[in-house]
Parts: C-alpha cells; sequence; structure tokens
C-alpha cells in the first residue's frame, strides 16, 4: 500500500522540472556525443538528432504546463526537418565515403585554412 | 615680344626633352637652335631699345601666390640691367646650342642635352627678369637644377655624378644663406616685390636685430645672407670647390653655365639689390674682400693646373672675384661690364678649349698637347683672341672692363679700396701669365700627344668655328662699344636709369697715369716672359717646382680646400650619418618600430592559425563553449 502510494506519489511528482531535466540530459547526451565521438561520423548525425529531440521534449512540456496547442505543432515541423535533415545527412556522408573511402572523423580535417 | 622671348626656351625644351625621340636628333637641335637664336634676336631688339629710347616694361604673365599680404606675380621686367642679362644669356645660350650640334655629334642622347640647355635657357631668363625675390629664387634654383643635370649629362662616368652632387650641394649651403635672406626681408617689409622693398629700405637703417646671439643691423644681415646666396652659385672662395669639378660636363655646358651665364647670377643678384647694398657699407667690405681673396686664390691656382678647362674653370672664378669687388667698391656698373665682356671671351675660351679637346679626341691634359696650331689656325687664332682679350690686352675688351674696376678701387680712397687695386693689379699679371701658359702648352712647343700622331689632327667642323667666330668678334669690340653705354659719366649717361642706386655719385676723378698704365705694362711684358718660361726654357719653371716644393703642392692642391672640407665636414657627417643609419635608425627605431611590430604579429599569428585544426568536434566544442560563455554573460547581467 505503502509503496503503491509512494508510487502514487512519485506519479503525482512528475512536473515540468522532470521533463526539463531530461530533456538538458538528452541534450548534453547530445553534445559530448558531437567532440567525445573519435570514431564515426554517423554518430554525430545520431548526436545532432538527439539535440532535437531534447528540444522537442522541452517544447511538448511546455505546450502541456502552459496549455498551448502551438509547441506540439512546432514538434511535429521539427520532427519532419530533422527526418529530412538526417536523409539530406547521410546522403551527403554516402557521397564523402565514396570520395575518400573513410567516414572515421580523425582523418576528416580539410576544414582549415 | 618678351613672352615670347622668355618661353621659346621652355617650348624648344619641352618639345626637344618629351618629343625627342619622335622627331629624332636633327629636328630637335634645329628646334632648340632656332628658338634660342630667335629668343636671342628679340633680346638684341629689346636691348637696342632700352638704349635707345629707356625703354622700361613690367609684363605680368600671371599670378603665382596671393595670400594674405603675400603678393607675388610671374612677371618680365624689362630695364637696362635685365637687358644686359638678355643679351648675354640668349646670345652666348644660342651660340652655345649651335656648337653643340658640331660637339655633340657623336653622342648618343642629343634631344636630352638640347632640352637641358634651353630649360636651363628659360630658367635663367626668369632669374634675370624677375620682378621679385620669389621668382628670382625660382629661377635660381631652376639654373642650379639644369647645371646639376648638365654637369653630370655623362651619368655612365662616376666622377661626373659626383661633380654634379657637389655642386648641388655646395650650392644648397648658399641657397640656405639666400632663402633666409629673403624670409629676412619678407619678415621686415612684408613684401618680396623690389619695387616696394627699396622703397622702406631708408626706414629701415637703423634697426637692429638678434641674430644667433649677436646684435646686428637688420640691413647688414640682410646683405650678408644675400651675399652667401651669391657666393655659392658664383664660386667665391669657400663656396668655389663645386666650379673646377663641374668641368666634368661636355664643354658647351661649362662655356654656358659655367662661365658665361649662371655664375654670374651671384653679381646679378647683387647689382639688382645695389639699393639695398648700398646702405650697408660693413657688406661691401665683405664683398671687396671675398671677391679679392677668390680673384688671387683662383688665379694661383690656375697657374699650375694641367687639365685645360680646370685652367679656365679658376679663371672663371677668378673674373667672377673681380667682378664682385667691383661691386664691393660700389661700381656696380663696371662690374656689369666685366660680365658683358667676360660672356664673350670666356665662351670664346671654353668653346675654343672645347674645340681644341674635341680635335684631340678628349683629351684635356695640356701636358699631352702642344705644336698643333699649324693643324688647328682658326681654334689657335680665336684662342689667342680670347687669351688677349681676358687678359686685357690694350683695346680688347677685358683692358676695358677689368682696368675699369682696378681704376674703380683704386678712386675709392679707402684701405679696402687700394688694397683691392693691388691685388688686382698682381692679379692681372698672373691671369695673364696662366693664360699664356695655356696658349703656348697647347699649341706650340713639341707635339706631346702618344695616343694620336699629329697627322691625324683636324680642324673643327664649320657648325662649330662660326660660334667661335662670332664670340671672338663680340671679345674684341664689346668693351670698345660698350664702354661709354656702361661706365660712362656724366649727366648726359642715363642708360642704368633706375636699375642701380648709388648713393653716392661714382667719383669722376682721373686716376693717375701710372694706374692706368700698369696693367697693360704688366700684360704685355707677361707674353715674351710666357714665350721664354713655358717654350724657350722650361727648365726655368722646371728648377722653380723643384726649389719651392711645399709651394707648388700647396696651389696642385688647390690651397687644400678640398681635404680641409673632407676633414671638416664631409668625414664628420659620414660618421654622424653612418651613427644615426647603422645604430639609430636600424638597431633602434627598426628594431622596436616596424620590424618589431611586424614580427610579433607573425608570432602570434602562428599561434592563432594552430586553433585551426581541421577537425570538426573540435569546431563544435569552440562553438558551445564560445555560445556558453556568452550566455553566462548575459545571463549574469
Amino acid at each position: 500500500m505503502l509503496r503503491v502510494i509512494k508510487g502514487l506519489n512519485l506519479m503525482i511528482d512528475i512536473g515540468l522540472g522532470h521533463y526539463l531535466t531530461l530533456g538538458a540530459i538528452i541534450f548534453t547526451i547530445g553534445i559530448v556525443g558531437i567532440f567525445l565521438n573519435r570514431k564515426n561520423i554517423i554518430v554525430i548525425l545520431m548526436s545532432i538528432e538527439l539535440i532535437l529531440l531534447a528540444v522537442n521534449i522541452n517544447l511538448v512540456a511546455f505546450s502541456i504546463f502552459l496549455n498551448d496547442i502551438s509547441g506540439q505543432i512546432f514538434t511535429l515541423f521539427i520532427l519532419t526537418v530533422a527526418a529530412a535533415e538526417a536523409a539530406i545527412g547521410l546522403a551527403i556522408i554516402v557521397v564523402y565515403y565514396r570520395n575518400s573511402s573513410t567516414i572515421r572523423v580523425e582523418d576528416i580535417n580539410s576544414l582549415k585554412g | 615680344m618678351e613672352i615670347a622671348l622668355l618661353f621659346l626656351p621652355l617650348i624648344a625644351a619641352i618639345t626637344s626633352g618629351f618629343f625627342g625621340n619622335y622627331i629624332g636628333d636633327r629636328n630637335s637641335e634645329i628646334i632648340t637652335s632656332v628658338f634660342v637664336s630667335i629668343s636671342a634676336f628679340l633680346s638684341l631688339i629689346l636691348f637696342y631699345q632700352v638704349i635707345v629710347n629707356h625703354y622700361e616694361n613690367n609684363v605680368v604673365v600671371a599670378t603665382w601666390i596671393n595670400s594674405g599680404t603675400l603678393n607675388v606675380n610671374w612677371s618680365i621686367k624689362i630695364d637696362a640691367l635685365s637687358s644686359v642679362m638678355l643679351v648675354v644669356v640668349t646670345l652666348v645660350s644660342s651660340l652655345v646650342h649651335i656648337y653643340s650640334i658640331g660637339y655633340m655629334s657623336h653622342d648618343p642622347h642629343k634631344p636630352r642635352f638640347m632640352a637641358y640647355l634651353s630649360l636651363f635657357t628659360f630658367s635663367m631668363l626668369t632669374l634675370v627678369t624677375s620682378d621679385n625675390f620669389l621668382q628670382l629664387f625660382f629661377g635660381w634654383e631652376g639654373v642650379g637644377l639644369c647645371s646639376y643635370f648638365l654637369i653630370g649629362f655623362w651619368f655612365k662616368k662616376d666622377s661626373a655624378n659626383a661633380a654634379a652632387i657637389k655642386a648641388f650641394v655646395v650650392n644648397r649651403v648658399g641657397d640656405f644663406g639666400f632663402a633666409l635672406g629673403i624670409f629676412l626681408i619678407f619678415y621686415l617689409f612684408g613684401t618680396v616685390n623690389y619695387s616696394e622693398v627699396f622703397q622702406q629700405i631708408p626706414q629701415i637703417i637703423d634697426k637692429e636685430l638678434l641674430f644667433l646671439g649677436i646684435h646686428i643691423k637688420a640691413i647688414d644681415l640682410i646683405c650678408i645672407l644675400l651675399f652667401i646666396g651669391a657666393m655659392g652659385k658664383s664660386a667665391q672662395i669657400f663656396l668655389h670647390t663645386w666650379l673646377p669639378d663641374a668641368m666634368e660636363g661636355p664643354t658647351p655646358v661649362s662655356a654656358l653655365i659655367h662661365a658665361a651665364t649662371m655664375v654670374t647670377a651671384g653679381v646679378f643678384l647683387v647689382v639688382r639689390c645695389s639699393p639695398i647694398f648700398e646702405y650697408s657699407p660693413l657688406t661691401l667690405n665683405i664683398i671687396t674682400v671675398v671677391g679679392m681673396t677668390t680673384a688671387f686664390f683662383a688665379a694661383t691656382v690656375a697657374l699650375v693646373q694641367t687639365d685645360i678647362k680646370k685652367i679656365i674653370a679658376y679663371s672663371t672664378c677668378s673674373q667672377l672675384g673681380y667682378m664682385f669687388f667691383a661691386v664691393g667698391v660700389g661700381a656696380y656698373n663696371v662690374a656689369m661690364f666685366h660680365l658683358f665682356t667676360h660672356a664673350f671671351f670666356k665662351a670664346l675660351l671654353f668653346l675654343g678649349s672645347g674645340s681644341v679637346i674635341h680635335s684631340f679626341k678628349d683629351e684635356q691634359n695640356i701636358n699631352q698637347m702642344g705644336a698643333v696650331y699649324k693643324k688647328l689656325p682658326y681654334t689657335w687664332i680665336l684662342m689667342i683672341i680670347g687669351t688677349l682679350a681676358l687678359t686685357g690686352f690694350p683695346f680688347l675688351s677685358g683692358f676695358y672692363s677689368k682696368d675699369a674696376i682696378i681704376e674703380f678701387a683704386y678712386l675709392r680712397g679707402n684701405t679696402a679700396g687700394y688694397y683691392a687695386a693691388g691685388v688686382g693689379v698682381l692679379t692681372a699679371l698672373l691671369t695673364s701669365i696662366y693664360s699664356w701658359r695655356l696658349i703656348f702648352k697647347t699649341f706650340h712647343g713639341t707635339y706631346n700627344n702618344e695616343k694620336m700622331k699629329i697627322e691625324e689632327m683636324h680642324e673643327s667642323p664649320i657648325v662649330m668655328l662660326l660660334p667661335l667666330i662670332i664670340l671672338a668678334i663680340g671679345a674684341i669690340f664689346a668693351g670698345f662699344l660698350f664702354k661709354d653705354l656702361f661706365t660712362g659719366h656724366g649727366d648726359e649717361n642715363h642708360f642704368w636709369g633706375e636699375s642701380i642706386k648709388f648713393l653716392n655719385p661714382l667719383s669722376t676723378e682721373h686716376p693717375p697715369l701710372w694706374i692706368i698704365l700698369i696693367t697693360p705694362i704688366l700684360v704685355l711684358l707677361s707674353i715674351p716672359i710666357s714665350y721664354y718660361l713655358f717654350v724657350k726654357n722650361k727648365e726655368i719653371p722646371n728648377q722653380f717646382v723643384q726649389i719651392n716644393k711645399p709651394l707648388y703642392n700647396f696651389l696642385v692642391n688647390k690651397w687644400y680646400f678640398d681635404e680641409l672640407y673632407d676633414i671638416m665636414f664631409i668625414k664628420s657627417f659620414k660618421k654622424m650619418g653612418l651613427f644615426f643609419w647603422k645604430i639609430v635608425d636600424i638597431k633602434i627605431i627598426d628594431k622596436f618600430g616596424p620590424d618589431g611590430l611586424s614580427l610579433l604579429i607573425k608570432k602570434l599569428s602562428l599561434k592563432a592559425s594552430k586553433f585551426q585544426s581541421g577537425f570538426i568536434y573540435q569546431y563544435a566544442f569552440m562553438i558551445l563553449i564560445g555560445f556558453s560563455a556568452l550566455l553566462t554573460f548575459l545571463i549574469l547581467q
């Protein structure tokens, strides 16, 4: 009973702060994924997706909390854009692989003067 | 007419200088010679009008500066004084132009040479026709510049370049004094126009100035500064060292610039400013002493030189000394008279020596010549005429002008005057000896040149002889014809009009007979003496040299002036210059200034470029760090 109550209490306690914390954690994972990753450029792409998802969680959380539907509509837009962006990003990676036969992040350093 | 007179040489210079390559050598020679000859013809007409009608005019060509109280015009002032100078300048210049056609026939840069000559003529004309000190200064610098160009005309010769720079730098010393004089005039009078300055002169006679810690009368200071300018241009002692070196230029240049016209600009300046100088007896005495010393010094040096042109150059220096001491004793008109006659016979001598040099294929040492009078008969006769005129042989032009100078110096009646007259007579004797030495060594005696056979000698072409003949006519008759006009006194003679001011009218008494006779007698006696010394019995001068070796060395080394200046100025200035260059500039200013800064920036940018690794994840990290830093900053605010 106590457990149930405790569990209920937990359920009830989930509020805006928790959602924002989740978003922040996912955002941080995405960011750290970008610059700690030394292996694969696809991981960078995935990290970017994570960042976008973190933003989406924030938007949805605020939308519910403020009773404003436009946040959720924006999330839908962002999801479509993220899908398109992932497609383009993967296409670029494929082309890049064809040209230089590697997608290892450590080998890609031609972006300098 | 005045405008045409002045600007024809300029047009000729521009045409020949900028378009010489298009119109060809021959055409540029013809254009410059014809234009300058027209100019000479016009100035003869003007001179005639000035003599007969007392023609005076001041043509304002344009306003140059109009700023506050400083009003300066480009103008052509025609009066007795400038008309005499116009005749001298344009006549000698046109003859030299024609002569150059022959003399420079083997030179590859004829149009440039002719352009410089014409440009020089133009500058000299602006100098003599100016009605203010500023235009005078313009012409003054213009002739200096052309002199530099022409001395260094054979720019492949190092000695010519060095001589050109020397002439320019030594003249700069004089010009500095001259410029200061003009500043002082503007400071005192608020104007630089002659007529206004000369009017106000009597008002400031007693004014005193503090200059370099010395109380000095303003008028004395002006005159001394102007005279320093004149000394530089006219190669008076202390500032004379450039003139002998200037003989590195082509001979026509020496005849035109360094004998007849430019070097007389100093005399002209002093005569033009006679209304100022008349009020400064101190300066007049300085001028007398300087002129006299120069005359004597140059004559002694000329005695032992072996370069035909350098002998004549020192002779020029000496004659300029005569002109200055004529000015110093107040006989401005006599100085102008000597300037006028000197232009003829000295140009004749220079062009004649040019003809000799041309025939000897650029040999200038008189010890390498001799016995060629039969081969060069016309040059020989013409040179003798020039020499006779220079030495003051009776009834030739030098006789009238030089003797007049000595007489006026004597009549001045003060110590400086007597002294000047004595030195004048002595110098006249020396002049005669070195001139005849030149003639005898060049044309008589034995043939000494090993480089070419005497049979190869040939007389110069007619285009070179014709100007010589015209100058010879001038050298013979100029003195006789113009004696009364220039130096005549009495009420019936008003030739000079307002252009020369005499505070005290010149003495009209006649000097004692012995002073009139002594110079011609000495001059006449010196001819056989020279002949005996330099042709018949050469042992006597040689023995004399052996006995008086120190004296001989003293003279050969030109009184050690060059060496003295070398020690006094050149070495110390070179050391100072090297110090400022090597230590101050390179090691201090450059090291911490431009060089140091650029090195610092280079190092920093090398460091900065290391940030740019090319790894995307580093860039992303950088962006995030930057973004969060910015955000933190904004939030904390």
